[in-house]
């Protein structure tokens, strides 16, 4: 079936809900959410602790804030179906789905990718050892627990110190399974009260035919041990959902491994936008809402005839920067860049240079931390050459 | 239609004619050209699904045979199977994908060597081998890493998927009246007639024994007093890469072989990744299919130097399998008449090319031991769900989910598995025991999130279908 709408977002999650309802608010004609699961909210709807919310004040829990979002946009006029998949391209902008009333094609005026992301798994990092059951990520634990009450483990081990580990060892204690430890390669990281941290430590190896029955650790320092444990959480490292950006020939950018985009969400494909951690993996929701909010006024602006522009020079980093969005310069940002170092620093300087000119320098308030971006403000890029070469950034 | 996993054995006073021990892709080939014969057959394995040793983690090559021993006998079965592998699988729905092969020469000494392969392919009986210059291999393969110097070209070499392959033999053995007893391994045997079999789930008894037992082909006969042969695990670790990698290249890409085996290669496979591996490991451990730092690493610099751009891309999984060495350069199938009893040994690498050949054979063997093979009749034909990335899957099926909208409800959304397919498999002839199993049979939870998104709602159903 040959379907026609004016934007079509891919991902009801609280970025491309929140864009919906932007433009259905501002009348941007028919505006679709196509969300693969059954339910729409994206990952909020499986994080069942409270934290969501419009800072300064957050107080929903995430199933409440994700019907939130689709109160809201479904309010604005926006059709949000669930159930159904985007499958690939049958055109620049047209779109392959699959859902249980059958195929389609739909053309937009305007495609959104909001496709979120996810957690690399064991197999992607290549930690060795046998392939016991019990293996798995916070995504796969928090559907286990929440959606489907299925029975975890009794003693488990989370890889990661990160927010999102403390919340899967949450999750893990609340659905009664013990954790025997957290670890982390990183020199420090915040405990959970009463689970035993490891600093400095990576698994060597996956132990347990059928079912895990241990991990094989090494301290940096050389000692190694191991950690009985028949259940361990590969947790945070995460990677956009960018399959169907790639098959679409949205070019990446090769630090967050998003779609590159400029300051106004455009990536090089014109008429295609991208919102949300399918940029740039995990941010707090919040954030991921307001990206999405602030792609409606160019998605508007492209319905409106705005013409895509030329991509303009790069924005690349150095390390120990692992990314930066947006990754091109193509007119003043409007809002703060993010920025992620993948190593910890105290004092951060970040500057920023193009063709060996220094466009911006400043020493950032906070510490940089391998698990919390940066902001970075904007209004240096009016300096950038819009014609010259990358515009790099350092942090020292 | 018969097929048991716990419990202690049926027992209907007569023993079996015929025991095949072991259900890899070998033993269930075995059975099923048995199921042809109007005879009581079992098939037992001692692991709680059919194909979950070698057969389901190997390079998934349906090989000419062209770099074979001239003469062996593994030449002549690799060659006889490969044909006839390729036909059943275009009736019964297993995917095959002839890419062909590229026996890519990276050094001087390589290159040399590839005239006398090209002999060899044709003493193998395979006539359609070329060697290819630089410049035009690099035109097929332009993502190549530097310094190819020229190629042997394979055009028939061809893509398969194992896991359909072994489940669709075991199926049709089911289906045509062969019992299939699971979680059931053979502790020792009592020969005599019939035999006596002591098996975890009880006694078996069998007039005539088939021993596909894979890595312990030996430890059965020596049960029945032979020790022609040892066999040592020879572990081969693969990483997967994601299916965004698979326009890297088109054929497979084999290097010019050594001593050791064919060597690390890069292969697309039929579920649309890209394989890289394996490497190949003399271990103790019957065992050991872990995979090891070492492994990965000499594997990702092999992989480096062949197709760079490769190591970019996500890894999906990581895998080992372990081949049957017997430090025989040929199969170590022994037939002993006098015992009824045929050993089918030391299948290292191309068992899954050589099945149906193997079977045919096995079943001759037989019949000097006195096994009747009289009023044979086809068995019913089988068509296994599609797998393969190249044919239509039911999520581009209109039709499919017009009759049925469960196969528009993707569950697996890495690789695209439905509803449908997922209560199909769990319903089928011989049912998935383990999450592992089901993906086997589906690809559900075989992608890149490896369950991230989809491992919850896999394990749901089938927890579901088991209770
Ligand atoms: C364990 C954990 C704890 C967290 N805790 C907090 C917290 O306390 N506070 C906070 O603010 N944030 C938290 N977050 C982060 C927050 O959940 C995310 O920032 C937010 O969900 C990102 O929104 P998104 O719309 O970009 O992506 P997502 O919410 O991931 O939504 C993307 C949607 O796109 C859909 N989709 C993808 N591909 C397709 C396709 N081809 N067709 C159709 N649909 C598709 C997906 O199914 C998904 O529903 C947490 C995240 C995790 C994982
Ligand atoms: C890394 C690798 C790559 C390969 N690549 C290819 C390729 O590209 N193409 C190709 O054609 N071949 C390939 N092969 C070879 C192929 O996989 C094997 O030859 C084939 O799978 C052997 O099948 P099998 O049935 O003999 O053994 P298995 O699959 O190991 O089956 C033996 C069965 O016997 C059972 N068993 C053992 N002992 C007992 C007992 N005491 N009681 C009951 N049951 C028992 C086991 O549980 C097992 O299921 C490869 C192999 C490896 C390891």
């Amino acid at each position: 079936m040959d379907v026609r709408v004016d934007v079509l977002v891919v991902g009801a999650g609280p970025a491309g809900l929140a864009l919906a309802t932007r433009l259905a608010q501002a009348g941007a004609g028919r505006v679709e959410v196509l969300e693969r699961e059954q339910h729409a909210g994206g990952m909020p709807y499986h994080l069942h602790h409270g934290g969501f919310g419009r800072p300064p004040r957050p107080w929903l829990d995430g199933p409440a804030y994700a019907r939130r979002w689709v109160r809201d946009a479904v309010d604005a006029g926006a059709a949000v179906r669930t159930g159904v998949t985007a499958t690939g391209w049958a055109g620049p902008l047209c779109l392959e789905t699959t859902g249980p009333a059958g195929l389609e094609r739909i053309t937009a005026r305007a495609v959104v990718l909001a496709t979120g992301a996810r957690e690399r798994p064991r197999s992607a990092r290549l930690v060795p050892g046998s392939r016991p059951q019990g293996v798995m990520t916070t995504g796969e634990l928090l559907r286990s627990v929440h959606q489907h009450a299925l029975p975890v483990g009794r003693r488990a081990v989370v890889v990661g110190a990160e927010p999102v580990a403390r919340h899967a060892a949450a999750v893990l204690r609340g659905s009664g399974t013990a954790v025997a430890a957290m670890l982390t390669e990183h020199p420090y990281a915040a405990a959970v009260p009463g689970v035993p941290l490891l600093t400095r430590t990576t698994v060597t190896e996956l132990r347990g035919r059928g079912r895990l029955t241990g991990l094989a650790i090494r301290h940096r320092d050389g000692r190694t041990g191991l950690l009985g444990c028949d259940t361990v959480v590969f947790t945070g490292d995460w990677i956009p959902e960018h399959e169907l950006a790639r098959r679409g020939g949205v070019p990446l950018d090769p630090g967050t491994r998003g779609p590159r985009v400029d300051a106004s969400f455009r990536t090089e494909a014109p008429g295609v936008f991208a919102v949300g951690n399918a940029l740039h993996g995990i941010e707090r929701a919040a954030t991921a809402a307001r990206e999405g909010a602030a792609a409606a006024a160019p998605v508007l602006a492209h319905l409106e005839g705005a013409p895509w522009p030329q991509p303009g020079p790069a924005l690349e980093v150095r390390a120990p920067l692992l990314w930066v969005t947006p990754n091109r310069i193509t007119g003043t940002a409007g809002r703060p860049l993010l920025l992620r170092s993948g190593a910890p620093l105290t004092a951060p300087v970040v500057t920023a240079t193009q063709d060996g000119r220094t466009l911006w320098r400043r020493r950032l308030a906070g510490p940089a931390s391998p698990s919390r971006s940066l902001r970075v403000p904007p209004r240096w890029t009016v300096r950038a050459d819009r014609t010259g070469g990358p515009v790099v950034l350092t942090l020292g | 239609m018969t097929v048991t996993r716990s419990g202690p054995l049926p027992d209907s006073g007569d023993p079996y004619d015929v025991t095949v021990v072991g259900a890899g892709v070998v033993g269930s080939a075995i059975a099923r050209a048995l199921a042809r014969l109007p005879l009581r057959t079992a098939l037992i394995d001692a692991s709680d699904d059919v194909g979950s040793g070698t057969s389901k983690a190997n390079t998934a090559i349906l090989h000419t045979g062209f770099d074979a021993v001239p003469g062996s006998l593994e030449s002549r079965l690799v060659r006889d199977g490969q044909r006839l592998l390729a036909s059943y699988a275009a009736q019964s729905g297993i995917p095959v994908e002839p890419v062909g092969a590229l026996l890519v020469a990276w050094n001087e000494e390589q290159l040399a060597a590839l005239p006398a392969l090209a002999d060899k392919a044709v003493r193998n009986g395979y006539r359609s081998a070329r060697i290819l210059a630089a410049a035009d291999v690099r035109s097929r393969e332009p993502q190549l890493g530097p310094g190819v110097l020229g190629a042997l070209h394979i055009p028939d070499e061809s893509l398969i998927c194992p896991w359909t392959t072994t489940l669709a033999y075991a199926t049709q053995a089911v289906r045509a009246g062969v019992h299939l007893h699971l979680n059931c391994p053979v502790l020792s045997v009592t020969p005599g007639e019939p035999h006596t079999l002591t098996t975890g789930r009880g006694p078996l008894r069998t007039r005539h024994l088939v021993n596909a037992a894979g890595l312990y082909a030996d430890d059965i006969d020596r049960f029945l007093g032979h020790a022609d042969f040892t066999v040592t695990p020879r572990r081969g670790q693969l990483i997967v890469f994601d299916e965004l990698a698979r326009g890297l290249l088109r054929h497979i890409l084999l290097p010019v072989p050594d001593a050791r085996g064919k060597g690390v290669l890069v292969t697309p496979t039929v579920y649309g990744n890209v394989m890289l591996g394996p490497t190949a490991e003399d271990l103790d451990d019957k065992t050991d299919t872990g995979s090891t730092a070492e492994g990965l690493a000499l594997l990702r610099e092999k992989g480096r130097r062949i197709l760079p751009a490769l190591l970019d891309e996500e890894v999906t999984a990581v895998y080992a399998g372990l081949r049957a060495a017997t430090g025989q350069e040929d199969y170590a199938i022994r037939a002993h008449p006098r015992q009824r009893y045929v050993t089918v040994g030391g299948i290292r690498s191309t068992g899954l090319t050589a099945s149906m050949a193997i079977a045919d054979h096995v079943v001759d063997l037989l019949a000097e031991g006195g096994l009747p093979v009289t009023g044979a009749r086809e068995p019913d034909p089988v068509r296994m769900p599609n797998l393969g990335e190249a044919f239509p899957r039911p999520y581009r099926d209109a039709a499919m989910i017009a009759a049925d909208p469960d196969y528009g409800r993707i569950v697996c959304h890495c690789e695209r598995v439905t509803r449908g397919e997922i209560r199909d498999a769990l319903a089928s002839t011989v049912a998935p025991a383990s999450p592992d199993g089901l993906r086997r049979r589906t690809r559900a939870r075989g992608g890149r999130c490896q369950g991230f998104h989809c491992g919850a709602a896999v394990r749901a159903l089938f927890e579901e279908a088991r209770r």
